[in-house]
């Protein structure tokens, strides 16, 4: 792992007596991108503002490089954000956009015009310099919103939901910019966003967080893989979330039928919930499955189809490329490293999370 | 369709050329005879006549005293009010408003009480044993009252302008290392450019052609251009002179609107 770069120590705001963030904790590593992921409202644009200085923490400290930067102003932060919706300054061309941090740093003229080509070039809009913003599109502008804060050669970037408002054609070109554009600058990314595919694409590092909490921390893989609570579980992909009883180590009751799994330590005759991706869930004929059940419903979906599977009371949600017709008798099976076993919420934390899905 | 909704502007359409088009004609007519009837530029040039170009200068040179102060007071306010965002806002605007609705010459009346040599301002600086004021009479209590009847004209567009400027646009200079007052030259300033238009025209041109103002708190000691027009078509009767004294005015008044506009433009 990389040196670390940000620590947030016991951060806590309200806005209005309302709790935003709950005594948050969270490092952030040289040259990571970090994603904060959460459903709106969950706290996530809060500590970006909070590390970008715009909002100052109730309690808490932010650490900078080893230095307590909380309540350092955000001109003199060395980190620079991309705003949601640009915040480009419509009274200035392109080239003064980008000059602007520059400028007030008083660097000679030689180079700031060499940071602007630089810059242009990094964003693949070499020319534009002369133009007005109102004059490009969206994801131009959102290109130029990037330039713009790079060019200060900031240790970290921060970004706001900077693809909230581009169509899902152009999020996606824009993400593999991304990616490209960290790469080839070598600095730390700390993104904020709602969409779970966005997060799972980009991140090193993704932080599920809901209601000023966070939830999980981990790789994209993990989170998705190893859901640590109903609520990860469900906001990132479709999955089927049920209550179950884990009998003994290796082995779980789900809806009355016994599944071997791969998870041990949970004690023995103790309520879990269990996490199952619907594409893990495997149909075969009936005599081969664990349990049987009725197709209900069936949606083509490209790449698979999605059927719905009643089965001892539960609706499963099943992705498969292969077709089963709505009112077959299907078997459902279940890898048993696919079975991902969760604690019931037992903390208030984890309960206020609990009451939401 | 189409024809129908033309139909709706026709009472607007009416009233327009009944009161705007027909008098401007009138007024054209008059300015451009003398009083036979045939043409002449002599109502025109009168404008250069010494007490009228002294008038005129005058009124001016007072409008444009108004007009910065108007600027140096709303300016401040209108970006506390555009901060605050709704909540005590919203008050304090409904503040500024409230004299509007009170009829002009009664506000402008109740200034000409409070200035009199022996009005209220007097007798409290009196009874404190302060020397009095002498400013009834005189071009500081004009621009006084100009101030104070044109003042809203100046605050709402600003804090309009101000309003609108997104709040990521300032935290996004802040970002990029500009301190609060790089911040205010360098973006907010520039970014209500046209609020600073609108306001400064509206206080300008009816500061510049007010004759009611001049009349009640400058007596009949300092004249504006306001003034002699209204001389002439009052007490002279001299409706050519008045109307041509009055297309000049219109033409300085274009003039300076086209000037900010362009002005604008550039920004």
């Amino acid at each position: 792992m990389q040196k670390e770069l940000i620590r947030l120590e016991h951060i806590s705001k309200s806005f209005d007596g309302q709790m935003v963030l709950d005594d948050l904790e969270l490092n952030i590593h040289e040259n990571e991108f970090v994603t904060l992921l959460g459903p709106s409202g969950c706290g996530k644009t809060t500590t970006l503002r909070i590390l970008g200085g715009f909002v100052q923490p109730d309690a808490g400290k932010v650490i900078f490089d080893a230095r307590d930067i909380t309540g350092m102003p955000p001109n003199k932060r060395q980190l620079n954000t991309v705003f949601q919706k640009y915040a480009l300054f419509t009274h200035m061309t392109i080239a003064e956009n980008i000059a602007f941090g520059l400028k007030i740093k008083k660097k000679s003229k030689s180079y700031i015009d060499d940071k602007i080509k630089y810059a242009l070039k990094l964003v693949n809009l070499e020319g534009y310099g002369s133009r007005m913003p109102d004059s490009l599109s969206g994801g131009q502008q959102q290109r130029i919103a990037i330039a713009r804060a790079i060019v200060n050669e900031p240790k970290v970037l921060l970004l706001d939901e900077p693809l909230g408002a581009l169509d899902l054609k152009l999020r996606q070109e824009m993400q593999y910019e991304l990616i490209r554009m960290k790469n080839e600058l070598g600095i730390t990314f700390v993104y904020v966003t709602h969409d779970q595919e966005e997060a799972l694409t980009m991140s090193d590092t993704i932080v599920v967080m809901n209601q000023g909490y966070i939830q999980q921390i981990g790789s994209p893989e993990s989170i998705y893989n190893e859901p640590e609570n109903a609520f990860v579980a469900d906001f990132i992909g479709d999955s089927n979330i049920i209550a179950a009883t884990m009998i003994e180590d290796k082995c779980v009751e789900i809806l009355g039928t016994r599944f071997a799994c791969v998870d041990t330590g949970f004690g023995t005759r103790k309520p879990v919930d269990v996490v199952i991706r619907p594409e893990d869930v495997e149909l075969v004929p009936p005599e081969n499955g664990t349990i049987t059940g009725v197709v209900t419903h069936l949606i083509f979906k490209g790449v698979h189809y999605e059927m719905e599977v009643m089965a001892n009371g539960f609706e499963w949600l099943v992705h498969s490329t292969v077709l089963s017709p709505v009112g077959k008798e299907v078997g459902l099976r279940v890898d048993p490293f696919n079975i991902q076993i969760m604690n019931k919420p037992e903390s208030e934390d984890e309960e206020a999370v609990a009451l939401e899905l | 369709m189409n024809s129908k909704k033309h139909l709706l502007a026709a009472p607007y359409a009416a009233w327009a050329a009944i009161f705007i088009i027909v008098p401007l004609g009138m007024i054209l007519y008059y300015g451009l005879t003398d009083k036979s009837g045939s043409f002449t530029l002599e109502n025109l040039l009168a404008i250069a006549s010494p007490g009228h170009a002294r008038s005129l200068w005058r009124s001016v040179w007072l409008s444009l005293i108004s007009t910065a102060v108007c600027f140096l007071l709303a300016y401040p306010l209108a970006m506390i009010l555009a901060g605050k965002k709704g909540r005590n806002g919203s008050f304090i605007i409904l503040i500024f408003i409230l004299p509007m609705w009170m009829n002009f010459l009664l506000r402008t009346l109740a200034w000409q009480t409070l200035l009199e040599k022996t009005g209220v301002i007097n007798s409290i600086l009196a009874f404190l044993g302060l020397p009095a004021l002498k400013i009834i009479n005189t071009p500081s209590a004009i621009v006084l009252g100009m101030v104070y009847n044109f003042l809203p004209f100046m605050v709402l567009p600003l804090y309009n302008a101000l309003s609108k400027i997104d709040e990521n646009v300032i935290h996004a200079a802040k970002d990029l290392g500009a301190n609060k007052i790089q911040t205010f030259f360098r973006i907010i300033l520039p970014l209500s450019v046209p609020g600073i238009i609108s306001g400064i025209t509206m206080v300008f041109v009816p500061a510049l052609t007010t004759f009611v103002i001049s009349t009640l708190l400058g007596g009949s000691k300092v004249l504006l251009i306001g003034n002699i027009i209204e001389q002439e078509f009052t007490q002279a009767g001299n409706w050519h002179l008045g109307s041509g004294l009055s297309i000049v005015l219109m033409v300085f008044i274009l003039i300076n609107m086209v000037v900010t506009a362009l002005f604008d433009k550039e920004e």
